[in-house]
Parts: C-alpha cells; structure tokens; sequence
C-alpha cells in the first residue's frame, strides 16, 4: 500500500525512514521531538524530503523528479489541536474537503458521520464554542468527509485531558472499523496504539523502526 | 450651510481618498502577505521604502513624485508623449500623493493579520484538497479581514488629510486638486477666510470620527463573524 524511503534534514535534525505500511491501523509511537510530526508532514507533502521517495498504491507521489503536491495526495491529515476554520462553521468545516470532490470521489456523506461522531446538534455552531473533544470530534468528521486515501493522524488527543481521550477512542476504534479506511496514528501515549492499532512501529532520534 | 467652494473641495476630497483607498488596497494585500510570509534578500529594502514617507517630511515624497511624473520629469515626460496622459496638476496626481502617503499605513495593519494567522490552518485547507489560490481565498483573506479593514480605514483617513505631498506635486487648484485640508489652508490666508476654514475644519473632525466610529463597529463585527468573539457578548 504505502511504501516509503525517506530523507530529511533541518538543521541538525535528521530524519530517515524506510518501511512498509499495510492496511489498517499503523501505530507510530515515539518521544516528542523524534519526528513523528515531521514524518506525517513529509507524507502529507507540507514538506519536501531531502531525498527518496513515497509511493501509495502503485503511485509514485514523490521522487528525485517527481513531487505531487499536497492538495492532489488525496491524504486526510488530523492535527492535535484539530486546526479547524474559526470563521466558519461546523458544517461548513465539515464539508471543505467534501465540496472539492466529485460526487464519484464521495465515500462518505455527511449524516453517516454526524451520526458516527455524534456531533449532529453541533452543526450551526463556531469552533469557537465546542469544547475540546468536540472541536477534535469535528476535525476527524472533517478529514473523513474528504474520503482520503490514507488518514493521517498527528495525535489527534494529546490535547485533550484523560477523561475526554477515553470518551473520543471509542469513536475512534468505530471508525477504523465502519470505514476501514488505512489510517498512521502517531502518538507518545502507548495505550492509545495498544487499543487502535494492527501494528505498531518505533520512531526515535528521527529513526523509523518496525 | 457650506459655500460651492466648499463644496466642491469636500466631493474632491471624498473622490481623492476614495480612488486612493482603492489604489491602496490590492497592493497593499500583497505587500502585506509579501512581508509576513516571505523571507528574501529584498525583504529589508521593501519594507524601508513602503515606511519611508511616514517618517519623511511629507514635502520630500511630493517633490520625488514631481521630479518622476512630472511633465518634465522621466516617467511624466514618456506618459505624456506615449499616453497623452498628465498627472502633475491634475487629481490623478492628488490621488497618486495620498496612495503613496498611506501606503504604509494599509500595509502595517494587513501584514500584522496574515503574520498572525495560524500557519497549520491553511496547511489544513491544502490537505483537504484546496489549491493554493484556494487557500488564500477561502482561509486566509477571510482570517486577515480585520486587519485589512483596519488598514482600510486608515488609509483612507490618512488620504482625507493628505497635505504636504500634495501640495508640492500638484499644488491647490480650486476644482482639480484642492481638498478640504488645502482649502482650509487657503481660507486661512485670505482676510474674511475665517468662518470657511472653521466650517470645514469642523466638518473634517466630524468625518474622521464617523469614519473610527464605523471602523470600530465593522471591525467588532467581523471578529465576531471569525469567531474572535463569543457570541455572548454583545
């Protein structure tokens, strides 16, 4: 599926990575500051490698001569703190990515993931006024609605306190199961890859490991 | 209540200021991202020149302005011979002064908001699909809104009171290019000028604050609409 070899440098920060992605849920655990963060941008194509490449399904989406910029990866990315439109909102966040694809593209409609996420009775609301695991709830809302080819998920609850984390796993355990959609969900916090995650892999000083 | 004289500088300030805002705004959006968003060797001589005739006497970028566009001068000389077009004297060249004035005034309030702006926001928009334009378009212009209509507002203020640069670029021409600060210039030189000058002197401080007045009220507004402020206050 997602096969990747990568070089990256900034500064004296110095990543490199080489590994197979299966489908489903790939855990990717390491310290802050052992460029988790950095491998997703890279994969998201935010940022550029130094060197290698990326290829998804056949696709080459990056390469010595070839780099697919990020609008056309079709690569759903949640942040951590969600990142979403603060002038617009709920459902208009929602379907951002949705409006920019053909009706062909559309995997998912938005009911289904109201219903999903149980954010329907949040939808005439700003970003502004949910609480935190509802602004995340959206952000994830967000991303499936774009029907990505791979979902990238940049610890989507490490800002969010224990009580919260435990109310928003389920739906994410819900939504690798309803959609089955390959997700890479990088996190410090163990637990959360022990109960999402098919396989889990290693990222320390910038070192991808299985 | 106010004389033809009067009158007619007052539109012509209105339609001075406003072409001036005008001229302002496209440019001074781009040089405002520009700044904020870009680092290059240029950055530094940009940013020197657009401040410049803030801290300049207002003279000096007048006399620049003459020197170029001039009918005499190197630009003026070939828009004339090429274009017929003349712009000293004229209310072009008033409208050209008062751009050129409050240029850095448009600029300094619209590169602070995209500065601001959460880089991550429109990484967010370009993973979901939105090309670059897109982005600029439907995340960050709207972001930076408040800023712009701040930089609006004093743009345009700054262009109502425009004098200096003026002056010595297309001088007070009754009707072409003398605007209320002018005209109140010049009523206060001539005797029996005192009661214009007053009327309009009054007149300039009630416009300039309906125009902070309207600024705050636009711009409470759109923080709102982006969420800067809860619902609940108002």
């Amino acid at each position: 599926m997602l096969s990747i070899d990568l070089e990256f440098q900034r500064g004296t920060f110095r990543l490199q990575a080489q590994a197979d992605f299966g489908t489903g849920v790939t855990g990717i655990c390491g310290p802050s500051g052992s460029g988790k963060s950095t491998l997703l941008a890279l994969l998201a194509g935010l940022l550029k490698p130094r060197a290698g490449a990326i290829r998804f399904d056949g696709e080459t989406l990056c390469d010595a001569g070839r780099f697919v910029p990020p609008w056309q990866r079709h690569f759903g990315l949640v942040f951590q703190d969600g990142q979403l439109f603060p002038h617009m909102n709920v459902r208009d966040n929602l379907l951002y990515g949705y409006r920019r694809l053909e009706p062909a593209q559309r995997r998912f409609e938005l009911q289904p993931v109201l219903d999903l996420l149980e954010i329907g009775p949040l939808e005439a609301r700003r970003p502004s006024q949910l609480s935190g695991g509802e602004r995340q709830r959206v952000a994830l809302g967000r991303a499936l609605l774009y029907s990505p080819r791979l979902l990238l998920l940049d610890e989507p609850l490490s800002s969010l306190d224990e009580r919260l984390k435990q109310q928003i796993l389920p739906f994410l355990r819900r939504m690798k199961e309803e959609t089955r959609l390959p997700m890479l969900y990088v996190t410090h916090a163990t637990a959360e890859v022990e109960y999402l995650a098919d396989q889990v892999m290693r990222m320390e000083g910038g070192k991808l490991s299985a | 209540m106010f004389s033809p004289d009067e009158l007619t500088a007052l539109w012509l300030s209105a339609k001075i200021a406003s072409w001036a805002t005008l001229l302002c705004l496209p440019l001074g959006i781009a040089t405002g991202w520009w700044l904020a968003r870009r680092d290059s060797r240029g950055k530094l001589a940009v940013e020197v020149l657009v401040q410049l005739p803030m801290v300049l006497p207002p003279v000096v970028p007048g006399y620049v302005l003459l020197l170029l566009l001039g009918n005499q001068g190197l630009i003026g000389r070939w828009l004339n011979e090429s274009f017929g077009i003349t712009v000293a004297f004229t209310w072009k060249g008033a409208v050209l002064a008062s751009a050129v004035m409050a240029f850095p005034l448009m600029v300094q309030p619209v590169r602070l908001a995209f500065a601001m702006i959460d880089r991550r926001l429109e990484q967010a928009a370009t993973t979901l699909g939105a090309r670059p334009w897109r982005v600029f378009l439907s995340v960050t212009l709207p972001l930076a809104l408040p800023g712009i209509i701040a930089g609006l507002v004093l743009c345009f203020s700054r262009s109502l009171g425009e004098f200096g640069a003026t002056m010595a670029f297309v001088g007070s021409i009754p009707g072409e290019t003398r605007t209320v600060p002018l005209a109140i210039y010049g009523y206060t030189h001539v005797p029996g000028g005192e009661a214009a000058a007053e009327r309009l002197a009054i007149l300039s401080v009630a416009l300039a604050t309906a125009a902070l007045v309207a600024a705050h009220l636009i711009n409470r507004r759109a923080e709102r609409l982006l969420g800067y402020r809860p619902h609940a206050e108002h």
